[in-house]
């Protein structure tokens, strides 16, 4: 796949950024009374593939909102490749390289497949604004192509993404989270309500991403979150309980106990 | 509508794929002056041709942009009381008398930068807070404009205010009129056309669609919202700069609140998702306006209630169809192709 190799921009500024990919620390989010992540601190190194796990209402999701700015935190800081940007909007996020797909696909419905996939990779480019029609030959339409193709869409480039499968408008948000170029992802349980086949194609497709991009991916099945990811963070009740690489999670008495439930015993 | 349509045939130019039914109507509205008589060329196709601009702009915003101004009729009487103030008039204490090509810039450029402003006001409100916020600017708009008489002549506004004599054309008569307000009609749609779909057009879609995910890709939302009150606002300033040439004067009653809504009214009922739908509205309303007192004479009614049949009609269109008549047209094709046999399309 050579849309995915690492690219000019991202090798410059991978080199430039020291340490952590991703740094949070002490990051709380308050909704009224209710803590709905409470002083996790975090660190995720540049290439680290790392799962979040935990129970619906632990703060995943939470977590990753206040990461890409969709709202920001009540209390704590958040650096990305070195930078502080507790308050910067997401847009400024997105453009230093950090993407994210979400857990109920954020598409426009409206538009073609194509649209899609171009918006997102105009959105971290020059030209936003641009009032001039792309022509034929426009490298970001070549790159739109080759995003579809690398997500196995081809056939679909024209069709209004309300009118496709949700197999289909998944693979669509983890195009949109691979354009231009991504240094760190985050993955809102992408194998949500996929097929077997479809989960396999998933996993193909992470593990084939570029050993330069680094992401979280939140999952629940823990099939795909473990055969994806190097290191785990276990999340409970909006802070983070265990930290740890699959086998020592998998494997952990505690983990089980919360996880897995002990309705077996 | 793709971006770049793949599934076209290569070897097609884009003049095989514009429908007959276009070419017939350009046609029809390019010898419009040996079949109608001058009154109705100037006062229903020239003034529905100036409307259905003002109407576009609200119709760029709404139908792409996801936000209902009101505020656009205003924006238009800001360039036409530019035109007049820096122009020329019967008020000649106000009026500066500069060139044409001095003052119907700088009128664009006021107006623009008043809507644009209007707009970063109005775009961290959603919905019907939209509403009434640009209602609000437009009501204030209206009595500033009345109760100063520095810049505006309050009540009584400017009268006088005609087209500059270009090339020896008087500007103002029927036939001249009308090709400059087609013109400039046809020059805004195909502008509309045109940028909705380009980059920034694209990203104006995304953000009515899914703000939030068009800001996880890197786009500043709220900067495309009031770009898109910029492109609106110049549309609606030459609309408005027309509107003063037609009616060679301006008041505050220009941009009052009736008409403030008559825009809205015309761009509902025309229909918000395409850029012809305004125009369409247009027409009807000038239809209506022109020829409802003669109706309703007929019917032994007072002449000036031709608000009631704008009303019923308004009403009419937004039962049957929230699309305007465009969406009544389209659903009446859809059902006549599914009365057709779907292997041959011959009528069953």
């Amino acid at each position: 796949m050579t849309l995915l190799e690492p690219r000019d921009t991202a090798d410059k500024l991978g080199s430039v950024s020291s340490g952590n990919a991703l740094e949070l620390r002490g990051v709380t989010k308050m909704f009224g009374a209710l803590a709905a992540i409470q002083d996790v601190t975090l660190s995720v190194r540049p290439g680290e593939r790392r799962a979040v796990l935990g129970s619906n209402g632990a703060g995943k999701t939470t977590l990753f909102n206040c990461v890409t700015g969709d709202f920001l935190p009540t209390s704590g800081t958040i650096r990305l490749f070195g930078e502080d940007v507790t308050n910067f909007p997401a847009y400024e996020r997105i453009r230093r390289g950090l993407r994210r797909t979400y857990q109920i696909s954020l598409l426009f419905g409206g538009l073609t497949v194509s649209d899609n996939v171009y918006l997102a990779c105009r959105g971290v480019s020059r030209g936003r604004f641009s009032l001039i029609r792309p022509r034929r030959g426009d490298p970001l339409l070549a790159r739109t192509e080759e995003l579809i193709e690398a997500v196995h869409m081809s056939a679909a480039g024209d069709t209004p993404v309300a009118e496709l499968s949700y197999g289909q408008q998944r693979q669509l948000e983890i195009a949109l989270a691979l354009a231009g170029a991504p240094r760190f992802i985050l993955f809102d349980e992408p194998a949500a309500g996929l097929s077997p086949t479809e989960r396999a194609e998933l996993i193909s497709i992470l593990t084939g991403l570029p050993s330069h991009i680094g992401f979280i991916i939140i999952e629940h099945d823990m099939d795909v979150a473990l055969r994806v990811a190097e290191s785990v963070t276990m999340m409970h009740n909006g802070a983070i309980f265990k930290e740890g690489t699959p086998e020592e999670i998998e494997n952990d008495p505690e983990v089980q106990e919360l996880y897995l439930g002990d309705g077996h015993g | 509508m793709a971006l770049v349509e793949r599934t076209v045939p290569s070897g097609t130019t884009w003049i095989d794929r514009v429908p007959g039914i276009w070419w017939a109507i350009a046609l029809i509205l390019l010898i419009m002056p040996v079949i109608v008589n001058d009154f109705i060329l100037f006062q229903v196709f020239g003034w529905s041709l100036v409307l259905g601009m003002i109407a576009l702009s609200l119709m760029f915003l709404a139908g792409y942009g996801g936000m209902v101004s009101l505020i656009q009729m205003s924006v238009a009487a800001m360039g036409g009381y530019m035109v007049a103030i820096f122009g020329t008039s019967g008020v000649a204490a106000i009026s500066m008398e500069l060139p044409w090509w001095l003052y119907i810039p700088i009128a664009i450029i006021i107006a623009a930068a008043f809507g644009t402003l209007v707009g970063a006001l109005a775009v961290r409100t959603e919905g019907i807070y939209t509403i009434m916020i640009t209602l609000a600017i437009a009501s204030a708009f209206f009595y500033f404009a009345r109760q100063n008489y520095g810049i505006f002549n309050g009540y009584s506004g400017f009268n006088l205010v005609v087209p500059p004599p270009l090339f020896g054309v008087d500007w103002r008569q029927p036939v001249p009129f009308y090709y400059l307000a087609l013109g400039c009609a046809a020059l805004s749609y195909f502008a509309v056309v045109y940028v909705s779909r380009s980059p920034f057009g694209l990203a104006l879609q995304g953000v009515r669609d899914n703000p939030r995910r068009m800001a996880a890709l890197g786009f500043n939302v709220t900067a495309h919202r009031i770009a898109a009150y910029t492109f609106a606002s110049v549309i609606a300033a030459v609309g408005g700069i027309l509107l003063v040439w037609q009616n060679a004067q301006i008041s505050p009653g220009t941009a009052g609140i009736p008409a403030v809504i008559d825009i809205l009214v015309i761009a509902v009922v025309g229909g918000v998702r395409r850029p012809v739908g305004p125009f369409i509205g247009a027409l009807i309303y000038t239809v209506l306006r022109t020829f409802s007192s003669d109706i309703l004479t007929t019917f032994g009614l007072s002449g000036e209630r031709f608000k009631l049949l704008i009303g019923l009609g308004f009403l009419a269109v937004v039962f049957f169809s929230p699309d305007g008549v465009l969406g009544l047209w389209e659903r009446w094709r859809n059902r006549k192709n599914r009365d057709s046999d779907p292997l041959t399309g011959e009528p069953k």
